[in-house]
């Protein structure tokens, strides 16, 4: 069932790449439908999981190296795939008015889908790894293809510096390869027997090799620049696939290779990590105050929100501290990247709304578009509020948990990290009202008339993201049932 | 009786998500309009925040959904200006039913006392309880909003005409100002918004765990943000809006981290067992509620923005500056009073500012010239008490004054509101008089300044005095600090009757901030009298067997109660101030020094030493993230390119050139190569020790 889940889109776009004469208006019909299909499989498996590893299949792919295709989901990826499900469609929604290359661009979208839902469910290091440069191939496509401004540059640069963080990851893993004695690339297997148990200095290399790689990708402060420019100049969807599903690659890769797998090295750089996540928290928030541009001003945040991420990541890792408030801190590490995943697309695709109508990201040039776009200024609002951490939508669940996490390990440093990290929730507030303010409040601005408010697709993609973000804020059991176990598991995982 | 502990703030929570969805209808009729109705309920619905949470599984609420449903659901099928329409003249009546039903409700659970939890996190659970102080507080918070929601369905203007008014600045108008349509959803969205704000409250107060306490604690923060930048055209009420809540929020991240401290320290976030913690973590706990309560009351250094609530309709303020938002972080300190005393210093912290703010915002206060600032000042100053209140374990005391401030409060407010809907002015020299055209409001207005100025034998005098009681057995110096205090509360007071009491004169001016109505409307008074009623009578909580009594209610220690000695003292004072005060301005009033005017200039300390800096840093940042960061990425291909085009230009060009070079280079090398076969030892001799000298030189530079 898992299979069919990862590779339907696949099979809708080989079809829509090769059945000749199909209108536009037949190819997003086949392209919601689709991803719709696939998003009511998700929901059938989550219904159906029972823990541990769920939907696990297995076929033989490269067995003289150990790979082979093996597939699964638990309670840390089960909620990323769906989360993977609903943006696709949302995007499929919100694009279906695309009057350009419509074929080629369902047919890219679906791909990608099969490319990011595969990632997710992969136990096998080298079947990650394939999918893991496709979302860079598939999105450096979507950029150059249907982006604006300086597209082919920030395409190029966007290929370019993932490109090398993956090579840097495909050493990491030929070095768990190595590493571990049954010379697999099997995750359970590697999971189950940590490489280098003792040998500290090599394992530390090859953490730091799949921590760079997946640094690149998650992004955190210092390898971010990639992430701006290709914000800026990718089309609405994209930036939504973008920074909801492909930046929580780089995230699950820590939680579910470099962690369970390097524990003893984790351990010993859990302070770097943790180090490396504040600092992302902090640095992330700043830039995003200065931002003049609002795309660039959401990108911006996502630093900020998976910098959130990877300080608890890093928090699990210091044995020393309190179990229960690592396990919290996990758990609101998985909330935190399925909750970024859906305020950031509505706010991706928010931002998309206001290109289509003005052609600008330019702060100082909107205002008051509360005015002519009520429903619009309404979203916003509630997409920045949610950013922001309100209590009520999901991103107050996770960062809740991350930060009384941290804090609650009780070491020092765990508590300054903390208190340093919760002002990053302060200036993630100003920049958001600041941002709402210069928008959509206050007196009308030069491209203000040109906003008209949110057409019915727009409307349809961008409300399901923001009520499920209500959902998990306000009830968020049914998302924390699935998530907490998970949580546990790679809490005893890295303090083996 | 679990499910009456969620539906308490459930009820008036789900009413204003949906008042506030009803509110968010846009006004287009056409097909495409109708699909937007249809989805703007799943599209906004993330509006309602922390409330649907806590209504869960209540049944209750049907009936408010019904009601204001049938307004939003008409809304839908009208056309245009008819959809806000309808739904905004239903919007009134249905909040106000709602809120005399959660008054009910409040009532209900202070008598039978429920209380329920749910799990939140993993062994983290979060509940609600209506304990003793919990019934005093739901009691006050659904009555004041009722008050104040039965005075806003009456002013009809400031809320819905005015918000469609184009900026007070002037400037373009070419956006369409709407009609009865838009005036009709601001209404919607004005009193969902309330009742959004107080079932917030309600939460707070009845939270057992830092976790939900934490999340109507936020969500009433946003709350107030919506509301003081209700008038969102206003790009100065919008970024007073912003300053209130992000100062607020700066003290909110000590209620983060206090509930990681309390996992550290007591691997549970219960408010009951905050105290059993141990060192550190008890202090760290204390220093993050104390943080977060002075940031919410406005206490110094945070009393600033309280000055900018001031944008918000006076409906706002007066529930805002009552039983809400300020009033939430006395709440919060009166309740962690067990941890504040066991740790000693957060208690003397507590304490001293408390004192401190009574003390300088009532001076603040009697400086400023605009009734609403005056009042502000004054809340500030009067939440001062109650801090100092927490701080020094009056428990019984503080929420007394609490409770007895909170319907002065109000009271005052809904007045000067009255008035500046009226008249159209707030300043303390144009209203001269006002009192005299509108007795009902200047009657009322009249006992609640009196009752604030401690006054016997209204209710403030003699609340202040039971603090007070106990702040003299604690600390001399504290209690002269809150005597002084005292002092100028009544100077204040006084200062605010004098002004609406005294005959008109050639100051008098109508009209000067916005065009008034000239009226008071039947349902903006109808709430006055009770208030007034209230503020004068709540002192009864004095009399020793009642004051027994409500000790045993709230659980309180052993406090006096407010002696004999002290309410005479403190009541002559007040007296002889009050008649002093107009005696005073009849000659003519001294200019108050700037700083106290501006409120001691906090503001600008605020945006000097954080703002500023912050914004800095944040632009030297983005520079360096653009220039250097960036700068080392772009370097990288721009070094690959130079590189290949230098391989282009001077070796690919010289390739054949490096070939033919080659063998000519070839021929001289033989010919240096032959050089040394001379053949003679000596010169072998000196070849080889130079080649050892060197092997030598590789060797030791090498190891």
């Amino acid at each position: 069932m898992l299979t069919v889940v990862i590779f339907l889109p696949l099979v809708v776009a080989g079809g829509l790449a090769v059945v000749p004469g199909l209108g536009d208006r037949v190819v997003v019909g086949v392209w919601i439908a689709a991803s719709a299909a696939d998003l009511l499989l998700t929901a059938v498996m989550w219904l159906g999981y029972g823990g541990g590893i769920g939907y696990e299949a297995r076929a033989r792919w490269i067995p003289s190296l150990g790979a082979g295709y093996h597939v699964g989901v638990d309670g840390l990826s089960l909620p990323l795939i769906a989360m993977t499900a609903l943006l696709f469609l949302v995007c499929a929604v919100y694009s279906s008015g695309r009057t350009e290359r419509v074929r080629q661009y369902a047919a890219l979208f679906l791909a990608l889908q099969t490319v990011c839902t595969g990632l997710f469910a992969a136990l096998d290091l080298l079947l990650f790894f394939v999918f893991f440069d496709l979302s860079i191939v598939g999105m450096y496509f979507v950029i150059v293809g249907w982006g604006h401004g300086d597209r082919a540059r920030s395409a190029l640069r966007f290929f370019l510096y993932t490109f090398l963080g993956s090579l840097a990851l495909l050493l990491g893993f030929i070095g768990l390869y190595l590493g571990g004695g049954a010379r697999t690339f099997d995750m359970v297997d590697l999971t189950r027997d940590p490489p280098f148990a003792d040998a500290q200095g090599v394992s530390g290399l090859v953490l730091l090799a799949v921590g760079v790689g997946l640094a690149i990708k998650t992004p955190t402060v210092p390898f971010h620049t990639w992430l701006p420019p290709a914000h800026t100049d990718a089309p609405a969807a994209g930036s939504a696939v973008l920074a909801g599903v492909m930046l929580k690659m780089g995230a699950y890769g820590l939680a579910r290779i470099a962690m369970p797998m390097l524990p003893g090295a984790w351990q010993r750089h859990a302070w770097a990590v943790v180090v490396v996540g504040v600092v992302s928290v902090l640095y992330g928030a700043l830039v995003a105050l200065a931002q003049e541009n609002v795309k660039r001003l959401v990108a911006y945040t996502s630093i900020n929100h998976m910098g959130y991420v990877v300080l608890a990541l890093g928090a699990a890792g210091l044995t020393a501290g309190d179990v229960q408030a690592r396990r919290l801190a996990v758990s609101g590490a998985v909330t935190q990247m399925v909750s970024h995943g859906l305020i950031t697309g509505a706010l991706f695709l928010i931002t998309g709304v206001l290109w289509d109508r003005a052609r600008s990201y330019d702060l100082g040039r909107f205002g008051g578009i509360a005015a002519v776009a009520p429903v619009l200024t309404g979203l916003t609002a509630v997409a920045a509020f949610a950013s922001l951490g309100l209590p009520g939508l999901s991103g107050f669940i996770a960062e809740f948990q991350i930060l009384a996490g941290v804090v609650g390990v009780g070491l020092p440093g765990s508590v300054i990290a903390g208190v340093l990290s919760v002002c990053g929730i302060l200036i993630t507030a100003a920049l958001l009202l600041r941002m709402l303010h210069r928008v959509f409040l206050g007196g009308p601005g030069e491209l203000t008339p040109r906003v008209l408010d949110v057409r019915p697709r727009e409307l349809a993609a961008i409300a399901p993201l923001l009520a499920l973000s209500a959902a998990v804020g306000v009830a968020p059991r049914w998302l924390l049932d699935l998530v907490e176990p998970a949580a546990a598991a790679i809490v005893s995982l890295v303090s083996r | 009786m679990s499910a009456l502990a969620w539906l308490l703030p459930g009820l008036p929570g789900v009413t204003g998500v949906l008042l506030v969805l009803a509110g968010g209808l846009r006004r287009g009729g056409t097909g495409h309009g109708a699909g937007l109705g249809r989805d703007g309920h799943g599209g906004t619905r993330p509006a309602g925040t922390g409330h649907v949470r806590t209504g869960q599984g209540a049944g209750r609420e049907e009936t408010g959904h019904v009601r204001t449903g049938h307004g939003a659901g008409h809304g839908r099928s009208g056309r245009g200006g008819g959809a806000g329409g309808l739904a905004g003249r239903a919007a009134p009546v249905g909040a106000v039913a709602v809120a005399a039903a959660t008054l009910v409700l409040a009532v209900l659970a202070a008598f039978t006392r429920p209380a329920s939890s749910v799990p939140l996190f993993a062994g983290l659970r979060a509940g609600v309880e209506v304990d003793g102080l919990s019934a005093v507080l739901v009691v006050t918070v659904s009555a004041v909003a009722l008050a104040v929601l039965v005075f806003s369905a009456g002013d009809t203007r400031e809320l819905s005409a005015e918000n469609t008014r184009g900026p007070s600045t002037g400037g373009t108008r070419e956006l369409p100002a709407g009609g009865t349509g838009e005036a009709g959803r601001a209404r919607c969205r004005f009193f969902g918004l309330m009742l959004l704000f107080t079932a917030a409250m309600l939460v707070t107060v009845t939270a057992v765990d830092l976790a939900l306490l934490l999340m109507g604690w936020e969500v009433m923060g946003a709350m107030s943000y919506a509301l003081i930048g209700f008038l969102w055209r206003d790009d100065a009420r919008v970024r007073s809006a912003g300053i209130a809540f992000v100062t607020t929020r700066a003290g909110d991240a000590g209620l983060y981290v206090a509930a990681g401290c309390a996992l550290a320290g007591t691997g549970s976030l219960e408010l009951a067992g905050l105290a059993a913690g141990a060192r550190p973590w008890h202090d760290l706990v204390a220093a993050g509620i104390v943080v977060a309560a002075l940031g919410k009351s406005a206490q110094l250094p945070l009393s600033f923005w309280l000055s900018h609530a001031m944008a918000g309709p006076s409906p706002v303020s007066a529930l805002l500056h009552s039983a809400t938002m300020v009033a939430a972080g006395a709440y919060l300190l009166l309740r962690a009073q067990p941890l504040l005393a066991v740790t000693g210093w957060a208690a003397q912290a507590a304490a001293w500012a408390g004192a401190l703010t009574a003390l300088l915002l009532g001076a603040v206060a009697l400086a400023q010239r605009d009734l609403k600032q005056l009042l502000a000042a004054s809340t500030c100053a009067q939440l001062g008490f109650m801090v100092l209140a927490a701080g020094t374990g009056a428990l019984a005391g503080g929420t007394a004054h609490l409770v007895a401030h909170a319907a002065v409060k109000s009271l005052l407010f809904l007045g000067a509101g009255a008035w500046l809907a009226a008249l159209g002015t707030k300043d303390l020299r144009e209203l001269r008089g006002a009192a005299r055209r509108h007795r009902l409001v200047g009657v009322t207005f009249g006992v609640g300044a009196l009752a604030l100025g401690g006054v016997p034998p209204l209710s403030l005098w003699v609340t202040k005095e039971s603090i007070l009681s106990v702040v003299a057995e604690r600390s001399p110096a504290l209690y002269l600090l809150s005597l002084v205090a005292a002092l100028l509360a009544a100077a204040y007071s006084a200062k605010a009757v004098t002004a609406v009491w005294r005959p008109r004169d050639p100051w008098t001016r109508d009209d000067s901030e916005r065009r008034g109505t000239g009226r008071v409307g039947r349902l903006e008074g109808l709430p006055l009298p009770v208030l007034a009623l209230a503020a004068a009578t709540l002192g009864v909580v004095g009399l020793p067997p009642v004051f027994e009594a409500w000790r045993r209610l709230l659980g309180a220690g052993g406090e006096p109660g407010p002696g004999g000695d002290g309410l005479l003292a403190t009541g002559i004072t007040a007296i002889a101030v009050t008649v002093a005060v107009p005696l005073a301005v009849r000659r003519r009033a001294p200019e108050a020094p700037p700083l106290l005017r501006d409120w001691l200039g906090l503001e600008r300390v605020a945006v000097a030493l954080v703002w500023r800096p912050v914004m800095a840093l944040a632009r030297s940042l983005a520079r360096f993230d653009d220039r250097v960061l960036d700068g080392v990425v772009r370097s990288v291909p721009r070094a690959g390119t130079a590189a290949a085009r230098l391989a282009r230009g001077r070796a690919e060009a010289g390739v054949d050139g490096l070939v033919r070079d080659v063998g000519t280079v070839t021929a001289r090398l033989a010919g240096l190569a032959r050089r040394p076969q001379t053949g003679q030892v000596h010169t072998y001799f000196a070849q080889a020790a130079v080649g050892l000298l060197l092997l030598a030189v590789v060797v030791a530079l090498a190891r």
